[in-house]
């Protein structure tokens, strides 16, 4: 103790006394350390830091003090709330820390659970086949055409170069309507999608035609009356059966991946010449016909190493005139592959009726695939 | 068309190497597509060998039945040298005749292995062979007996019949009638392997008198007809084993002599015939169409009422036969006929064509002609038939008449570098010439440019691509190479593409699984979904030929295919089912009908309309259904059964995720609940219906109760799809939230009270939502209280006090007066 009166004898306050200061301390100090909990170190800080708490009291009595006085009382005081203020800091984390952690422990769940209320939804499989299809030859710039299913028989067939009396016209078993006056037909084919294109387009055309198609057939596990075609047509200068070949190639490879290819055999449709059948190198034995190391014969191609695929050809100059298109100028190329047939072999669809029928379970596996 | 290999090989010498498969693979690649590959060795196991039949005692039976005990010499095929015993049903033969023995262990066709085996009181150490027991036919009730050089006991009988000789199926294009023979199989064969060809057409025509009478009335319908006599055929002389064998193989049943060498020739040139017992002929064979009204019974059997557009062959009697078609069951062979007429002509295919459709009789022979046959065959064939039967049924060929000529061989002119331009394969000049003469044109070639004369067997080539594809098929279409054109810059996915894949996208996220409808229906689909008489969905397109007689119509609504697979679904015993389809529907449009216009070229603008015309409307149709429960049952709790709400959500849920906001009124159409169905607009366009199904439809089509659909016409709403989004501009003020609760008669709809609610708010109304509905003591009978909670927002300020209250008391001040609507 220093100062200019050092001979002065203050006033004698009790609260302010070293040890009492001190005793105040250690007895908040204690009551912190003891608190169990949240709750009880609530109280421990209302009785030891609030407004009434001892050393609070203590803090008020300074100012009674002579100004000597204040000054080291001030300090003694102020140390110990310091100290008071600190623990309860500390141990209002430790408590906090506690009770998060207990807390959390308490929440936990089940995590294996069901947590499927909502029932999932998926597309159908033909739909997602046809935009994959699509999307292949929209990469390559080529554009989606469509038409009406319910045709006019002379898109369906004449302009095709399917006359009245073609033989080719009963190969498919067409259904008519009523009355028979009005020659319009379900389409046999998404042929008149390419007719309908080519009468209201200037070439070039490069389009992709998928769509749904129907025939008199008696539905069973590989025929149904109902059934979905792709096809493609492209009218430019200098067109040949070639560049026909590499569409098909890159669509077998896009669809079946690298390695398949395409393989022609001369055929005959009304609509190209010269026609061929296009074959695909089988994906799965990848043209070997064997499955097991050789041990057996390929299912998916019947161990022909070959799956037949679809019909392609030249667009017949006959077409090309009746759509108003000049065979001098321009040539063309057109295919068609069976949407269901290629679904069934590609993902072993074992029987057609599945595709038809709506069970949810058939669409499912299939999800929201694109 | 079934083709014997050894019949093929007749006519054409095929490298010695050359095995079946890869005569069948050639061919393939020709264009004759292998449909099957078979022969009798494949269904068989040896031991089979040939016996001499030592002994024969015949033994009658308790039964009555009389069986042969033989003993046969098959040498050392059985391992002891002895005679084999043998019990034998037949009796077509006799002690030193050779035949056919199957000894134990062996297996026939159908899997029936022989053994010994004691039968008769003998033990039978075997079996004498019928054709019908190796599957060689179905021709005699006995055994085959060998001739008597075919071979020496012990011999290997797979050799002697010979059983490895295979048949190969081809399946033959339209194109290709030529083909439908074996003269034009071994042809393709040949030019397959380059080797040379013999034709069987190719023979002399020798000159004979005058035949039997003919005239032609219709020289378009039959160009050309001749007819051969034969006299003093025996009727009763069998058909010799290889004929019969030749025609099973092919898939034809040996008949009688007759009937079979007309088969037989047909099978060999291509070229149908036909043979008239010659005495049941009254005056000259008349070709001619039919008086309406005639009326001729057909080998078939069948009486048939004809056309004036049926091509007969008659005499004058009447009609005898239905040309290029089918005979007449008056005038065919029969087991006495001795005198024939053999016809051999050439019809029109259009004309057979027709009639064969008209009679609904596709015969071999109408399938031919209708195709085209080779016009320069008519008197080939004749003789070949008359020189047959002669030769296997005695008597003479007498004359032959022939009215009319082969029509002049067709001429094609096309550019010399066609084939390469066309197909992108180097093909030079020579080769193209050289592959058109290898199929049998003649090429002269003058510049640029080739003249092909056109081989009378090939009526299919017409056109310069024609000859295009003979010569790359010639040349292997293996050698086309593969090129990807440069299509020009694409312009992707049309905006109504990319939506309807959203649209799918959206419904299978949203719990819903497409399916895939037949678009069939007919009055029990109507009467399920209790469609009044009146209803206009009724008015459908009809199929002339429907495939059920119940379901003739081409629907006018999706909602029968979705329920229908509804219904399947719970039936196999889904609980909880969201189904979703789109598809086109079939609305009739105009009464006029699509004209069939010319192929000459473009069809000129009102041609194009009036086709356009005539097309039906076909929008595109969106349709969902749900049964059950929309969330499931679980340990969170009961779920949520599906209601009419969600069947409406699902409307929603599509048109937001188009940008587009629709607006729904009550309505009351069928099927659904009169009072749980909401008409769905959007800027006042009506575009379908949702809502809970009416319970008589949830009955008929096996649905739970309250299960609930809808359907739009989807096309309509995509016409409504946002295509610039204007960006959304919003203040970042304070929100001022005020709740009201307004008390209106139950009829009045949500909707009308919120959109009062919108208009008398003001500009500071920045959303209304409807969050209760209560409907009890405390609001009365008839009444109903809403709650809406209404947030207010000033772009430029914090709302001033009272400014949102005096907002919302506008709202419902407005809601009073249009609604009847009292604030709680
Ligand atoms: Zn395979």
């Amino acid at each position: 103790m220093s100062g200019p009166n050092s001979d002065y004898d203050p006033v004698e306050v009790t609260p302010l006394r070293a040890d009492e200061v001190e005793a105040m301390r250690d007895a908040a100090l204690a009551a912190i350390e003891a608190a169990a909990d949240l709750e009880a170190l609530k109280q421990a800080r209302l009785d030891h830091a609030g407004d009434r708490s001892p050393l609070a009291l203590a803090n008020r009595e300074i100012g009674a003090l002579p100004p000597q006085a204040r000054k080291e009382a001030g300090k003694r005081v102020g140390q110990a709330r310091g100290a008071v203020n600190q623990a309860l800091a500390a141990r209002l984390a430790v408590l906090e820390a506690e009770h998060e952690e207990r807390m959390l422990a308490e929440e936990r769940v089940d995590v294996t659970l069901p947590t499927d209320r909502r029932p999932r939804g998926a597309r159908h499989p033909i739909t997602t086949m046809s935009e994959r299809i699509a999307d292949v030859f929209v990469a390559m710039g080529w554009e989606v055409a469509e038409g009406p299913q319910v045709e006019a028989e002379w898109l369906n067939f004449d302009a095709l170069n399917l006359g009245p009396d073609h033989p080719a016209r009963t190969m498919q078993d067409t259904f008519w309507l009523e009355p028979a006056e009005a020659a319009l037909v379900l389409r046999t084919h998404t042929s008149p999608v390419q007719a309908r294109t080519m009468l209201t387009r200037e070439p070039p055309i490069y389009v992709v035609c998928p769509g749904r198609v129907y025939r008199t057939d008696e539905i069973d596990a590989t025929h149904s009356p109902v059934f979905h075609q792709v096809e493609g047509l492209v009218i430019d200068r200098g067109i040949t059966m070639a560049h026909l070949k590499g569409s098909l190639d890159h669509f077998a490879t896009a669809m079946f991946g690298e390695g398949i290819t395409t393989r022609f055999r001369p055929s005959y449709f009304p609509f190209t010449e010269p026609s061929a059948e296009v074959d695909l190198v089988c994906f799965v034995c990848r043209g070997t016909g064997t499955a097991d190391g050789g041990a057996q014969s390929c299912r998916t191609c019947r161990g022909e190493g070959w799956i037949e695929w679809g019909g392609c050809g030249v667009v017949n100059p006959r077409v090309l005139v009746a759509c108003g298109v000049d065979p001098e100028t321009w040539t063309g190329f057109a295919f068609g592959m069976g949407i269901d047939r290629t679904l069934m072999f590609r993902h072993g669809v074992e029987d057609m009726r599945d595709v038809f029928e709506g069970d949810v379970r058939f669409a499912q596996p299939f999800g929201v695939e694109i | 068309m079934r083709a014997p290999v050894s019949w093929i090989k007749e006519y054409v010498a095929l490298p010695d190497d050359v095995t079946t498969e890869e005569l069948a693979r050639r061919l393939t690649m020709l264009g004759l597509k292998l449909e099957s590959l078979t022969s009798p060795a494949d269904s068989i196991t040896g031991p089979l060998v040939v016996g001499r039949v030592l002994s024969v005692e015949a033994e009658t039976h308790k039964n009555g039945k009389t069986v042969n005990w033989c003993t046969v010499d098959v040498a050392d095929a059985n391992g002891t040298g002895e005679p084999q015993g043998i019990v034998c049903g037949a009796h077509n033969f006799a002690a030193g005749d050779l035949v056919v023995v199957c000894l134990p262990g062996a297996v026939l066709p159908g899997n029936f292995e022989i053994a010994a085996r004691k039968t008769y009181g003998h033990v039978s150490a075997g079996m004498i062979c019928s054709a019908r027991e190796l599957g060689l036919g179905e021709d005699h009730d006995g055994i085959i007996v060998l001739p008597s050089d075919a071979g020496e006991p012990g011999d290997d009988a797979f050799a002697v019949l010979d059983l490895h000789d295979a048949v190969i199926e081809f399946e033959i294009n339209p194109d290709r009638a030529y083909a439908l023979s074996l003269r034009g199989i071994a042809r393709e064969a040949a030019t397959a392997f380059d080797v040379p060809f013999s034709d069987p057409a190719e023979r002399d025509l020798p000159t004979y008198g005058e035949g039997h009478p003919v005239v032609v009335d219709d020289p378009e319908g039959c160009p050309v007809f001749v007819a051969r006599t034969v006299t003093g055929f025996d009727p009763t002389a069998p058909t010799p084993d290889w004929m019969a064998r030749r025609l099973t193989q092919a898939g034809m049943r040996p008949i009688s002599l007759g009937v079979d060498v007309s088969n037989y020739v047909m099978l060999e040139l291509g070229q149908p015939n036909h043979a008239y017992d010659r005495d049941r002929l009254s005056g000259p064979i008349r070709v001619r169409r039919a008086e309406p009204g005639e009326r001729l019974t057909t080998l078939d059997g069948v009486r048939r009422t004809l056309t004036a557009e049926d091509l007969l062959i008659a005499d004058d009697s009447g009609p005898i036969g239905l040309a290029g078609v089918m005979g007449g069951e008056h005038t065919e062979l029969t087991g006495t006929s001795t005198e024939i007429v053999v016809e051999a002509a050439h019809f029109d295919p259009v004309t057979i064509f027709r009639g064969q459709r008209r009679h609904k009789l596709p015969s071999e022979a109408s399938k031919r002609f209708e195709r085209g046959v080779d016009p320069e065959l008519p008197a080939r064939a004749a003789d070949r038939v008359a020189e047959l039967l002669v030769r296997l049924g005695g008597g003479s060929a007498e004359g032959r008449t022939v009215v009319g000529e082969a029509p002049p061989r067709r001429r094609i002119v096309a550019a010399l570098d066609l084939p390469a331009r066309i197909t992108g394969i180097e093909i030079t000049a020579e080769t193209t010439v050289e592959h058109l003469e290898r199929v049998g044109c003649e090429v002269t070639v003058e510049g640029d440019r080739l003249t092909a004369v056109v081989p009378p067997w090939r009526p299919d080539l017409t056109d310069p691509y024609d000859l295009v594809e003979e010569v790359a098929r010639v040349v292997g279409y293996d050698r086309v190479p593969s090129v990807l054109p440069t299509a020009p810059a694409g312009r992707g996915l049309t905006p109504e593409q990319k939506l309807r894949r959203r649209v799918g996208l959206t419904l299978a996220g949203a719990g819903f699984t497409e399916t895939v409808s037949y678009p069939f229906v007919g009055a029990a689909d109507w009467a399920d979904l209790g469609l009044a008489e009146s209803d206009e969905r009724r008015r459908t397109l009809r199929m002339a030929n429907p495939l059920n007689a119940e379901e003739p119509e081409l629907t006018s609504t999706l909602l029968p295919g979705v329920l229908r697979a509804l219904g399947r679904n719970v039936g196999r015993g889904a609980s909880d089912v969201a189904l979703f389809e789109s598809g086109l529907v079939f609305l009739p449009s105009g009464e006029e009908a699509a004209p069939i216009l010319g192929v000459e070229g473009r069809p000129t603008a009102e041609e194009w309309a009036a086709i356009e015309k005539a097309v039906p409307f076909q929008p595109l149709h969106l349709a969902v259904a749900l049964a059950g429960r929309r969330e499931r049952a679980g340990w969170w709790g009961e779920g949520r059964a599906a209601s009419w709400a969600d069947a409406i959500d699902a409307v929603r849920e599509v048109a937001e995720a188009l940008g587009i906001e629709i607006e729904t009124s009550a309505a009351s159409v069928a099927p659904w609940h009169p009072g749980r169905c909401a008409e769905v607009r959007v800027g006042g366009q009506v575009l379908g219906h949702a809502g809970e199904l009416h319970p008589k439809v949830c009955a008929a089509f096996g649905l739970p109760a309250r299960s609930a659909a809808a359907e739009i016409d989807l096309d309509a709403l995509l016409q409504h799809a946002v295509t610039v989004t204007p960006a959304p501009r919003f203040s970042t003020y304070p929100v001022a939230k005020e709740d009201v609760a307004l008390v209106v008669d139950a009829e009045v709809q949500a909707a009308a009270v919120e959109a009062a609610l919108r208009e008398g708010a003001g500009e500071l109304l920045e959303s209304v939502r409807l969050f209760d509905v209560y409907v009890g003591d405390q609001v009365g009978a008839g009444r109903k209280s809403l709650a809406f909670a209404l947030r207010f927002r000033a772009p430029d300020r914090t709302l001033g006090e009272g400014e949102a209250a005096a907002a919302r008391d506008a709202a419902v001040a407005r809601a009073a007066e249009q609604c009847g609507a009292v604030q709680r």
